[in-house]
C-alpha cells in the first residue's frame, strides 16, 4: 500500500455535494478527493457511505454540487463512467434463475463485452474469487460468503478501472473475511485496479487501503493518507491503574490529557506535546492510584476515526 | 495458500458501445424461456388455431365444394379474437416476473450499475414479452395470409383486401403494446410474480365484469370503454373495417388504451431505479 503522488489525477472527486432524501440530508456539502489506489470510505452506519457511492454511480441526483469519476462528469457522462466502473453492492443481488457462470457472463455482456469474451472472462474471474468449483451451481443455493464473492466477480468481469466495494465482508465468517480482504489487497496492489472500499469496519479499511475518507452524519470528518492521519498526533500510552480510576481520569483530563476507556481495563491516554510518562506517574501519585500497566503505543485508525467523529 | 490464483488478467479485447444492452437482456430472457418445456407447450397450443386455419384454407382452395371454408376479412378478425386467451396466458407466464423477480433479488442495482439506462432495461424486458406475444399474434396471422396466397395460387384475395396487412400489423402492435406495458408496470410494483399475475388477470376480469353488469342494467354497451378487453375488441373492429361490436365511440376506447400505456410508462419511470428511496 503506497501513497499516490499528488500529481496523479484523482479517480473520483466531489465538490460540495449534497444529497437529500425528503427532509433527510444524506450528504451535506461533501468535498472529497479519491486518489488512485485503494481508498477506504469509513464511517458508522448511516454516515452516508452508500449514498455517496450511489451518487457517484448516478443512482441518486445531488441537490447541489458536482462530481467527477475517472475525469468524467457524473451528470454528463454516466454511461461512459459505468462502462469503466465495477460496483459490488452492499445487499445481496443476482439475476434469478441463473448459475454463477451464466450470471457473471451476462453481466459482462451488459457491460459491453462480446458474448464469447464475456463467457471466458466469467470463468477466469470466478476462479479468481474462489468460486471455480461452484460456478455451475444456481445462485439461489449459494451461502452468504459465496454471494459476496459472486458480487465481486460480476463487478470485475468487464475489467473495470475503478471498483466500488460496499461493505464487501458483510456476513462473512473470519476466514472468508480474511480471504476477501486478501482479494481486495491483491486487486489494488498487484492488478492495478483502483478501488473505493466502503466499510464501517476499521480493520477492513486499515488492512486494504492506503488512503481513507471518514464520513460522519453525511459530512467528511477527515481525509488523507492513513499513515499521515496517524502521525503528527499526540503521543499515546496504554495505561491501567488500580484505585479510584474515575478521579484519576478526571484529574488527567483537567491537565489536558485525553483518556479513552473506563480505567477498569487498559485505557488509551493521549498526552499533550511536552508531556510524557513522568506526568502520568505524577498524576497517579497525586490521585493515590497504582500504575499497573504503562506502555507507549501508536495511534491507530480507530483513534483517527474516534477523533474525527468526536466519539470516545 | 491464498484461495485465489493469479489468473486474473486485464482485458484488452473489444467492447460494444453503450446502447445495445437491451438486446442482451431480451436475448437472454428469450433463451431462458425457450428452455422451459411447459412454456413451449403453451406456445405450441397457441399455434393450434394457425394449423386448423391452414387446413381450412387448403381445403377451400383445392375442393370447391368446401368453399364455405374460404377466408374472409372476418376470418382474420376471428383469428385474433380466439388468440386472446393465448395472449393472456403468454402475458401472465412471461411478463409477471420480468421486473418483480429482479426487484425481489435486488438485481436492479446490478443492472443499472452497468452502462445501461433505465429505458434500455425496460426496452429489454419489453422485448422479451413483445417477442412472444408477436409470435402468437402477428406472425401466425401474416403467415396465414401468405398460406392463403400459396394454397390458392393466386394473389386475388390479398389484392382485394390489401388493407389486411397493415390492419393485422396495427392490431397486433396495439394488443401487444397494451399487454406488455400494463403487465410490466404491474410487475414493477411488486416483488412477487404470482401476485402480479393475479393482479393482471384480476384487472381484466374485473373490468369485464363491471362492464357486463352495467350493460345488463342499462341495456346499452355505451360503457364498453370501462372494460380493458372491450376496448381492444372495439378498436380491432374499426381497424379491420368491420361494424363495431359496441355502441360506445371507438375514439373513447383508443383514448383509454393510450392512457393506459402512458400511465404504465409513468409507473415504470418511477419504479425502475437503481436505488429505492423511502422518505
Amino acid at each position: 500500500m503506497t501513497t499516490p503522488s499528488p500529481d496523479v489525477p484523482p479517480v473520483a472527486r466531489l465538490d460540495e455535494v449534497s444529497v437529500q432524501y425528503g427532509d433527510q440530508a444524506a450528504l451535506r456539502d461533501v468535498a472529497a478527493t479519491f486518489p488512485p489506489g485503494a481508498v477506504g470510505l469509513l464511517g458508522p452506519n448511516g454516515a452516508g457511505k452508500s449514498t455517496l457511492l450511489k451518487a457517484l454511480l448516478g443512482f441518486v441526483t445531488p441537490t447541489a454540487g458536482r462530481m467527477q469519476v475517472l475525469g468524467l462528469d457524473v451528470a454528463a457522462s454516466p454511461m461512459q463512467i459505468r462502462a469503466r466502473l465495477g460496483y459490488m453492492p452492499e445487499s445481496d443481488g443476482h439475476v434469478p434463475g441463473m448459475n454463477a457462470v451464466s450470471f457473471v457472463a451476462y453481466c459482462g455482456q451488459l457491460a459491453g463485452l462480446p458474448r464469447s469474451d464475456a463467457m471466458q472472462r466469467a470463468h477466469e474471474v470466478l476462479y479468481y474469487v474462489g468460486l471455480g468449483e461452484a460456478r455451475y451451481r444456481n445462485l439461489e443455493t449459494y451461502s452468504t460468503g459465496m454471494k459476496q464473492r459472486i458480487k465481486l466477480a460480476q463487478a470485475l468481469v468487464h475489467d473495470p478501472d475503478l471498483l466500488f466495494l460496499d461493505e464487501p465482508t458483510n456476513g462473512m465468517d473470519p476466514k472468508g473475511r480474511d480471504e476477501m480482504l486478501a482479494l481486495v489487497r491483491d486487486l489494488a496492489t498487484r492488478k492495478g485496479v483502483n478501488l473505493i472500499l466502503s466499510s464501517h469496519l476499521l480493520p477492513d479499511v486499515e488492512a486494504t487501503c492506503a488512503q481513507v475518507i471518514v464520513l460522519y452524519r453525511g459530512a467528511v470528518a477527515a481525509q488523507g493518507a492513513i499513515a499521515d492521519l496517524k502521525t503528527g498526533r499526540r503521543e499515546v500510552f496504554e495505561l491501567r491503574v488500580k484505585g479510584d480510576a474515575g478521579a484519576f481520569i478526571r484529574g488527567l483530563e483537567a491537565d489536558g490529557v485525553e483518556c479513552r476507556g473506563s480505567g477498569e481495563e487498559v485505557m488509551r491516554v493521549f498526552v499533550k506535546p511536552g508531556q510524557g510518562p513522568r506526568d502520568l506517574f505524577a498524576a497517579a501519585v497525586r490521585h493515590r492510584v497504582q500504575v499497573r500497566h504503562l506502555r507507549p503505543s501508536v495511534p491507530t485508525l480507530e483513534d483517527v476515526f474516534a477523533e474525527a467523529v468526536g466519539e470516545e | 495458500m491464498p484461495i485465489h490464483d493469479q489468473s486474473y488478467r486485464r482485458y484488452a479485447g473489444p467492447r460494444n458501445e453503450p446502447g445495445s444492452a437491451w438486446l442482451v437482456i431480451a436475448a437472454a430472457g428469450i433463451r431462458t424461456l425457450l428452455g422451459r418445456k411447459l412454456f413451449l407447450a403453451v406456445m405450441l397450443a397457441a399455434w393450434g388455431q394457425f394449423f386448423v386455419r391452414a387446413v381450412m384454407f387448403y381445403l377451400s382452395a383445392n375442393f370447391p365444394t368446401l368453399n364455405v371454408l374460404a377466408p374472409s376479412v372476418e376470418t382474420f378478425r376471428q383469428f385474433f379474437d380466439i388468440q386472446e386467451i393465448f395472449v393472456l396466458f403468454v402475458t401472465v407466464y412471461v411478463g409477471s416476473g420480468l421486473i418483480a423477480n429482479d426487484r425481489r433479488s435486488n438485481a436492479l442495482q446490478i443492472y443499472l450499475s452497468k452502462p445501461l439506462s433505465r429505458v434500455e432495461y425496460v426496452a429489454g424486458k419489453l422485448g422479451i414479452l413483445a417477442f412472444f406475444l408477436l409470435m402468437v399474434t402477428l406472425v401466425p396471422a401474416l403467415a396465414l395470409l401468405l398460406l392463403e396466397a400459396m394454397f390458392s395460387a393466386s394473389l386475388a384475395f390479398l389484392l382485394d383486401n390489401l388493407f389486411l396487412v397493415p390492419a393485422i400489423a396495427l392490431y397486433a402492435l396495439m394488443e401487444v403494446s397494451l399487454a406488455s406495458f400494463t403487465m410490466l408496470a404491474l410487475s414493477s410494483l411488486s416483488t412477487s410474480a404470482r401476485y402480479t399475475a393475479m393482479l393482471y388477470a384480476g384487472a381484466l376480469f374485473f373490468t369485464a365484469a363491471v362492464f357486463g353488469i352495467l350493460r345488463g342494467a342499462t341495456a346499452s354497451s355505451m360503457l364498453a370503454w370501462l372494460s380493458l378487453r372491450a376496448n381492444v375488441e372495439q378498436i380491432g373492429d374499426v381497424i379491420f373495417r368491420l361494424p363495431p361490436r359496441f355502441e360506445s365511440p371507438w375514439p373513447a376506447s383508443a383514448l383509454v388504451v393510450l392512457l393506459l400505456i402512458g400511465l404504465s410508462a409513468l409507473v415504470l419511470e418511477r419504479r425502475v431505479r437503481g436505488v429505492e428511496v423511502v422518505t
